[in-house]
């Protein structure tokens, strides 16, 4: 084993960096700016059983040190997914994606996982019940410890990979959340999804986000999310992929030192394209500084 | 699409809030008429989306409106400083569609995108006709940049302190063989209504990433979903469906 490689549910990745959903669409893009099959893996575009266009624009708004979005799971449908984006995809990154699905009902998810658990090139399912963006689904599932546990179940049901369940900031107590989910069967969690947040248009009295309301993410979220990440990995047996502001190398070490087995990246992909790829090539160096031979010695060391 | 860090030649006022800065870039390489580029401003998190004004290798020029945080930063840098700026991005205006005479159609912070499309098609052998459209006279930039060009320059300003009374829409030329168009939405839906040919409109919208990523510049049109920044800026009128 590498010092940088690190082991998600039975998979080993050659190092824990992993663009997180919506931020890296399903590759392709980012395949343009850099030879993409230096990341661990990424977790591809919120899939869901139908297409979807999403919310309606503005979508986007900043803030300090950070974003808010409210894109509302645009996606062109599991079907599609399938047919167009994955074979494209096979050209241009050849280890194993993670497929992260969404839903509106727990046979909606079911449905996706199913499907998708189906391709080889899937590694790992992400179930995202942590959407802030869409009524009736997503967020919904995420905050009730009862429906998450449900969806778990039922996904775990019908698929045979890891499934990790992706989960929402905008709780009293995540970690009842993710006991529920790994007592249902998850084989992983991932935290956090972005924080409900919004900013007025002064000059136009308006939200500047025609939604209102959406999710905040970028280094602003990232202590909420380092915190967040280290009361769950006291609360669970089964492995944690930190996110939530990661944008360097050290961002890293510091979720990983609060037990996370693997870290997605975010909105830091959509201000550098490169992102990823410096974040893990700065990491032996920031290794170095802090004397880590490697990365595993540092699990759950706080 | 490259991720370049490029030197401030020149950042000078060209009216009281719009300002034209040029950079320059060893291996920069010519840009896209109607496309854009994405700049890092200092302290500010996501990048600022400006289109090309004029460009050749190794540098490019944009005219930018200061309407907020990143703009006054940018307004107050000096030559020699650099910026993180991601070039090359979006699908721009098509010039294979012009025809001998096409209007090219501008309004306020829209005008700058025509200005090298001008100068392509000129460098073509077509005679484009511009009309620029601005709120008042003190607002009016480039007439002198697009003349200089050889293109038919007609100005038009909202309260008639300048130039012919009206909108770009008032002064629509008699003969035209195609139109290409840039400016506030209100403005690209009067040009869509009062245009008699085929032609070309470039959008704005709030960018996450500014290359596709992201899905926050997302549009409906009749040929499917776009993304302003990726598809876009530039659409064909035939594909247009305004929303609501």
């Amino acid at each position: 084993m590498g010092r940088l490689t690190v082991n998600l549910c039975g998979i080993e990745l050659d190092n824990p960096v992993i663009p997180a959903s919506g931020t890296f669409g399903f590759g392709y893009e980012f395949a343009q700016w850099y030879d993409i099959n230096c990341l661990g893996t990424f977790s591809f575009k919120g899939t869901t059983k139908d297409p979807r266009f999403g919310n309606p624009t503005p979508r986007i708004a900043e803030c300090p040190a950070g974003m808010i979005n409210a894109v509302g799971l645009q996606n062109p449908g599991v079907d599609k997914v399938i047919a167009e984006e994955l074979p494209k995809l096979k050209e241009v990154f050849h280890k194993k994606v993670m497929a992260n699905v969404s839903g509106f009902s727990v046979e909606d998810y079911a449905y996706t996982c199913e499907r998708l658990d189906a391709e080889e090139q899937v590694g790992w399912l992400e179930v995202n019940i942590s959407c802030p963006n869409v009524h009736g689904g997503g967020m919904s599932f995420g905050t009730d410890p009862k429906a998450a546990a449900e969806v778990t179940a039922a996904v775990k049901k019908v698929t045979t990979k890891p499934v990790i369940m992706k989960l929402s900031p905008n709780v009293t107590d995540i970690t009842a959340i993710a006991k529920a989910c790994e007592d249902a069967g998850a084989d992983g969690v991932s935290l956090i999804n972005t924080l409900q947040g919004m900013r007025i248009n002064l000059r136009t009295r308006k939200p500047v986000i025609k939604n209102v309301m959406g999710g905040v993410s970028g280094p602003a979220v990232f202590p909420v999310a380092l915190r967040m990440v280290w009361q769950v990995c006291r609360a669970v047996k089964i492995p944690v992929i930190g996110m939530g502001g990661v944008s360097t190398a050290e961002d890293v070490l510091e979720m990983m030192m609060a037990g996370a087995t693997a870290v997605e990246v975010g909105a830091a992909n959509l201000t550098d394209p490169c992102a990823c790829r410096k974040i893990i090539e700065d990491l032996p160096a920031a290794m170095d500084k802090y004397g880590i031979k490697s990365l595993q010695e540092l699990k759950g060391e706080i | 699409m490259k991720q370049e860090i490029l030197t401030i030649t020149e950042n000078v006022p060209v009216t009281s809030c719009v300002y034209r800065m040029r950079l320059e870039g060893a291996d920069l390489e010519a840009q896209n008429p109607g496309g854009f580029v994405n700049i890092r401003v200092d302290g500010l998190f996501l990048r600022r989306p400006i289109s090309v004004y004029d460009s050749e290798p190794g540098s490019l020029t944009i005219l930018y409106k200061v309407v907020g945080k990143g703009t006054e930063q940018m307004a107050a840098m000096k030559p020699g400083e650099t910026l993180d700026v991601l070039t090359g991005l979006g699908n721009g205006y098509d010039l294979s569609k012009s025809g001998e005479a096409p209007v090219l159609l501008g309004g306020g912070v829209g005008v700058p995108p025509l200005y090298l499309l001008a100068k392509k098609l000129i460098a073509e052998g077509k005679k484009p006709q511009a009309v620029l459209g601005f709120n008042t006279a003190a607002e009016v930039f480039g007439e002198a940049e697009f003349k200089a060009l050889g293109c038919g320059v007609t100005v038009t300003t909202a309260d008639g302190s300048y130039g012919v009374k009206g909108f770009v829409t008032d002064a629509l030329p008699a003969e035209y063989s195609y139109f290409y168009t840039c400016g506030p939405e209100p403005m690209l839906r009067a040009v869509y209504r009062a245009t008699k040919t085929s032609g070309q409109l470039s959008f704005e919208e709030r960018m996450g990433c500014g290359f596709g990523a992201c899905m926050g510049c997302s549009c409906k049109t009749i040929t499917g979903y776009k993304r302003i920044c990726r598809e876009g800026p530039v659409l064909e009128k035939e594909e247009v469906l305004w929303a609501d």
